[in-house]
């Protein structure tokens, strides 16, 4: 047991992986900004267009989130992080797994901003123009808020899954957490820093777990 | 224009690159065929559990599943993979894999199939019990298979979780799909075959996720 839990091992992997922490939470929040940000964009753009030539882009949003859910993330960060340079466009590993995440979570994003959204009842359409709000206003003061209220319990485990995807960066030679822990891990020869770095995990994400349980059961959802 | 296909879709390489590949995906495949049915396998028994057990056992186990899920996958994976040696376990890859992966899908198939069954009214299980069915047999003929069909686009959708998860496997150097088109590349020194691997990808689960839609698949699974 005590090749798993010693204390000097500890003591020395704990300021790479402290060092790793802000690492792995900087990746999440920009990942996850950027990627409810992009949903949010594209659910709107979907539902505000209409009209003969704008209409094939509500298809192209749609096959977007399809194939970004299609695609496993660890295959997107690899791609980009690999084969990009050979465009001649050299994105960092934290780069490459930031546009990776953000491109994933904005996909499931847009389909919960969708989803929220197609739930409203159309009568609140209805009753928002009639009121001679015009199509923008109606969607952004009426629409909306009743749809986000519905997206929130989706939307926050997707973004909890999204921080937990920044472990995939390790791949790319990002140093958060995983990867702090295993270069650590090969420089003592010791279980120990994994172990640690296990522990900072579930001290980052249990109580978000816990919590996305929580608004599961307590509010609807759509 | 042709600079950009010889770069990213250059057809020779791909064609040199396929029978790697073809390896790889037989990994891929296998990878699949342990975890897919140990997920559901183990998490139709969490079910149960959970479903029958005593409240306070309930209350455990779902502070274990939370617990599972709070573990990023991959750390899961690298933990059993690479700390268990250290206690004299030798486990071959796929073995380790396999049970990495199996523990997490696990806990998604096990919350997935309790939803199913808390879905059927209570009403059910009086009427069969009623009839004089025991309770492993009310389970078995009237509540599992009216829950299950309730589930089954989320059970589809956590199928699909599962197959992008075995992409994992590439990082503890298991010969998977994507490890044999990183292998590939660097033979090359070409990204086509990358880029092969994210199509064979696409082509194997895009329908799948098509299917998920036509079933009326909820957008996006629990974290």
């Amino acid at each position: 047991m005590r090749i798993f839990f010693d204390p000097e091992v500890f003591a020395a992997a704990w300021p790479g992986i402290r060092s790793g922490v802000g690492v792995t939470l900087g990746l999440a929040l920009a990942s996850i900004a950027a990627g409810v940000a992009l949903g949010l964009v594209l659910a709107t753009l979907r539902a505000l267009i209409r009209g003969a030539p704008l209409r094939p882009v509500g298809g192209l949003i749609a096959a977007y989130a399809d194939v970004f859910r299609a695609l496993p993330p660890l295959v997107l960060i690899v791609v980009l992080y690999f084969a990009a340079p050979f465009a001649g466009i050299e994105l960092s590993g934290f780069m490459a797994a930031f546009v990776a995440l953000g491109l994933v979570l904005g996909a499931s994003a847009e389909e919960i901003f969708w989803a929220g959204i197609t739930s409203v009842n159309r009568g609140q359409w209805e009753a928002a123009l009639s009121t001679g709000l015009s199509r923008g206003a109606a969607f952004r003061r009426v629409v909306l808020p009743q749809a986000v209220r519905l997206t929130i319990p989706p939307l926050t485990n997707r973004a909890i899954a999204t921080g937990k995807n920044t472990a995939l960066a390790s791949v790319v030679a990002v140093p958060e957490v995983l990867n702090q822990a295993a270069s650590i891990q090969a420089q003592t020869a010791s279980p120990a820093p994994l172990l640690l770095a296990a522990g900072v995990y579930v001290a980052l994400f249990l109580p978000l777990v816990r919590a996305g349980r929580w608004l599961e059961t307590r509010f609807p959802t759509c | 224009m042709s600079e950009f296909f010889q770069t990213f879709l250059n057809l020779e390489v791909m064609a040199e690159s396929a029978g790697l590949l073809a390896r790889g995906l037989l990994v891929t495949v296998e990878a699949c065929l342990i975890v897919i049915p140990g997920g559901l396998f183990f998490g139709a028994g969490l079910a149960l559990a959970q479903t029958l057990a005593p409240r306070c056992v309930t209350g455990i186990l779902s502070w274990g599943v939370d617990l599972v899920r709070a573990f990023p996958p991959l750390v899961l994976l690298v933990l059993i993979v690479h700390g268990l040696p250290f206690v004299g376990i030798e486990l071959p890859p796929l073995l380790g894999v396999g049970i990495a992966l199996t523990i997490n899908t696990s806990t998604y198939y096990g919350e997935i199939l309790r939803a199913g069954v808390l879905s059927i009214e209570p009403t059910q299980w009086e009427a069969a019990r009623a009839t004089g069915l025991g309770t492993a047999a009310t389970l078995r003929h009237v509540i599992l298979p009216q829950g299950v069909r309730n589930v089954l686009p989320d059970l589809a959708g956590n199928t699909l979780e599962a197959v992008k998860l075995t992409s994992l496997a590439s990082v503890v150097a298991l010969p998977d799909l994507l490890r044999m088109a990183r292998v590939a590349q660097g033979v090359h020194f070409n990204p086509s075959p990358l880029i092969l691997a994210a199509l064979l990808y696409l082509a194997v689960l895009w329908p799948l996720v098509r299917l998920i839609r036509r079933l009326g698949g909820r957008a996006v699974l629990p974290a």
